[in-house]
């Protein structure tokens, strides 16, 4: 398929649009799940809605997608009170309620979808898309609810922000503010509840809850603000949409859903590595460069040990007496006068003022570095 | 000085899975004093404080603000919860949380303006942060975490203030920082209520004190109930050695 094709064609156009929208709102609303220390919560969620997707089927008899999704948002919603009254109720923690409900509402709906699946009625087939999800049948009407519902959920997010950023942050704080705390954490979920039921069709059961995670847990490692997190995480969310319907158009039988997952991964993986304050490579660098940097004022240090004993600072001292420290190296010496922090004559050194007010300052950390 | 009673506790009685925490606690804390609440660990410290701000239920009792529920009076109380409750990871600033302390006299959907912002520096500038506020939280150091919550409570502007373990894990400097701070607002009529571990430092920072251990044990100045007595009774063990000086 070339790329003319790829603009031009109607289907295509779809699909791009549904799971770009979808990528967006699935960020968005994955950053309040990341940072409430809920990111299973959408693995269950997903999980949950399942029965909802079967039971909705076998009252109707229709496979209207949003009927269908109707059922997931109920079920969804259920396993969410479930795991609230589990984890309220019990002495079992989070993680454990979220596992149970997950394990229960996914073992029942296959129960259903087995079910229905032996039924004399041709009707039933393709129910199964909902567990990994096949972009390919997204048809205008789904676009549209997408657009909608993220539409809404933007207005709810820019309405609430101060609220959700307090209840995120201290949540008891919040409380003895006079906030609903109930309220605004229903709210949080309900949302995440439906980003999740809006992409059940296009990534499936299986893969959702990365669609949710992923473009989130990117995005945080390039700031220190929510909100820019929160814009971070729809574009991820956004481009891996869009990337991942472009390889798998270009592929034949490449399925959509894993493919958007993966760039979302490739998102991840390079965030985790090459973002300039939390990535990997760039904290090893600044470690390397730390230990060295410790190990120049060390040595500056050790000289301004031996200076302050005189009343000219900048008096020369024989740069042997400096033998006897371990660390010190020619090209420490020089790295040290280029900082102008000492200067070197000859076989002696003299610690200049800059210098020497650098070592007094040295441990001393009520003074933000810049 | 002890005409008005600024909170009032009572028969207040607090379980976690049916081992009462608190039990039938009767308290009165009259306006204007510095008042530490000592106890040993598990004693309800901390519980005494969240259910008086209606974070916990309670089974039983009633607390009053000035006379009033505290539903009522929430433009009267500030807060200051435990460093570790939050997590300090979250993607914000120092000026960011201090601008929280705004939001409940903004209350719902109302966004935080240059006024919100202008106080909150001040309060930033009285805890000795103002060079911080741009920092990530994350970047701060534990006693910087704790001034930055002193900072959120005091944009609050109460009458009353509820501050949980504010020295824990926190340096000379600070303590004394943030102590100079709560004798300020003492001095400016203010109620602070302080949950405190260090016995040593009790006469020398608070004017009045409450024993606690499930129990309430006593409250009082601190010149007439510090004693060895109430020690023992709250601690089980003799304190007198740890106590004089």
């Amino acid at each position: 398929m070339d790329i003319t094709q790829y603009f031009t064609d109607y289907t295509l156009r779809t699909i791009t649009l549904g799971t770009a929208v979808l990528g967006a709102i699935c960020g968005m609303l994955g950053s309040f799940a990341v940072l409430r220390k809920q990111s299973l919560l959408g693995d269950a969620i997903s999980h949950a809605a399942l029965p909802g997707i079967a039971v909705a089927f076998l009252i109707t008899g229709a496979k209207d997608s949003n009927v269908l999704l109707l059922g997931a948002l109920v079920s969804g919603l259920i396993g969410v009170f479930w795991i609230r009254g589990i984890t309220t109720k019990t002495h079992l923690k989070t993680d454990t309620a979220l596992g149970l409900i997950l394990s229960l509402f996914f073992g029942f709906g296959m129960l259903l979808l087995t079910y229905i699946q032996k039924q004399p009625n041709a009707n039933q087939a393709g129910l199964d898309k909902y567990l990994f999800g096949q972009a390919a049948t997204l048809v205008e009407s789904d676009v549209l609810l997408m657009v909608t519902v993220t539409g809404i959920s933007l207005l709810v997010m820019l309405l609430f922000w101060k609220e959700f950023k307090l209840l995120l942050f201290d949540k008891n704080y919040a409380m003895t503010l006079g906030f609903n705390t109930k309220f605004i954490d229903g709210l949080i979920s309900f949302f995440i509840v439906l980003a999740i039921v809006i992409g059940l069709q296009t990534v499936g059961v299986v893969l959702m809850s990365a669609m949710l995670l992923a473009p989130a847990a990117a995005a945080r490692q390039w700031t220190n603000r929510l909100s820019t997190m929160v814009i971070l995480a729809a574009i991820f969310g956004a481009f891996s949409g869009v990337f991942g319907t472009a390889i798998s158009a270009s592929q034949n039988n490449l399925s959509t859903g894993p493919v958007i997952v993966l760039v979302a991964a490739v998102f991840v993986i390079v965030s985790f590595l090459f973002s300039p304050e939390r990535g990997i490579i760039f904290k090893q660098i600044r470690l390397i460069k730390n230990r060295r940097d410790l190990q120049l004022k060390k040595t500056l240090y050790f000289m301004y040990d031996i200076v302050r004993d005189h009343d000219d600072i900048s008096r020369p001292h024989a740069i042997r007496i400096l033998n006897s420290f371990q660390g010190f190296t020619k090209k420490t010496l020089s790295k040290l006068e280029e900082k102008n922090w000492i200067t070197i004559q000859g076989q002696n050194w003299s610690m200049t003022a800059d210098g020497f007010e650098t070592a007094a300052n040295l441990y001393n950390n009520n003074i933000p570095e810049s | 000085m002890e005409s008005k009673i600024a909170v009032a506790v009572d028969d207040l009685t607090v379980a976690y899975n049916y081992k009462p925490v608190l039990w039938d606690i009767d308290l009165s804390i009259p306006e204007g004093v510095l008042m530490a609440i000592v106890g040993p660990n598990g004693a309800g410290k901390s519980t005494l404080i969240k259910s008086i701000l209606g974070i916990i239920d309670p089974i039983a009792g009633s607390v009053a603000i000035y006379g009033k529920p505290y539903v009522k009076q929430r433009d009267k109380v500030a807060y200051v919860p435990q460093k570790g409750s939050v997590d300090w990871d979250f993607p914000t600033t120092a000026l960011d949380v201090v601008m929280m302390g705004t939001y409940g006299s903004l209350g719902w959907i109302k966004r935080p303006g240059a006024k919100e912002k202008k106080r909150s520096l001040e309060a930033l500038e009285k805890v000795g942060m103002l060079a911080f506020k741009n920092r990530q939280i994350s970047q701060l150091s534990g006693g910087q975490q704790q001034r930055i919550f002193l900072a959120r409570a005091l944009v609050q502007n109460a009458a009353i203030y509820f501050m949980d373990e504010p020295f824990q894990g926190v340096d000379a400097t600070t303590e004394i920082a943030i102590i100079n701070i709560l004798k300020e607002l003492r001095k400016a009529g203010k109620t602070v209520i302080v949950v405190h571990h260090d016995l040593q430092t009790v006469p020398e920072y608070f004017d009045w004190v409450t024993f606690l251990n499930v129990k309430h044990i006593a409250t009082g100045p601190v010149k007439d109930i510090f004693n060895d007595d109430n020690l023992t009774k709250t601690y089980g063990i003799n304190y007198k050695v740890a106590v004089q000086q």
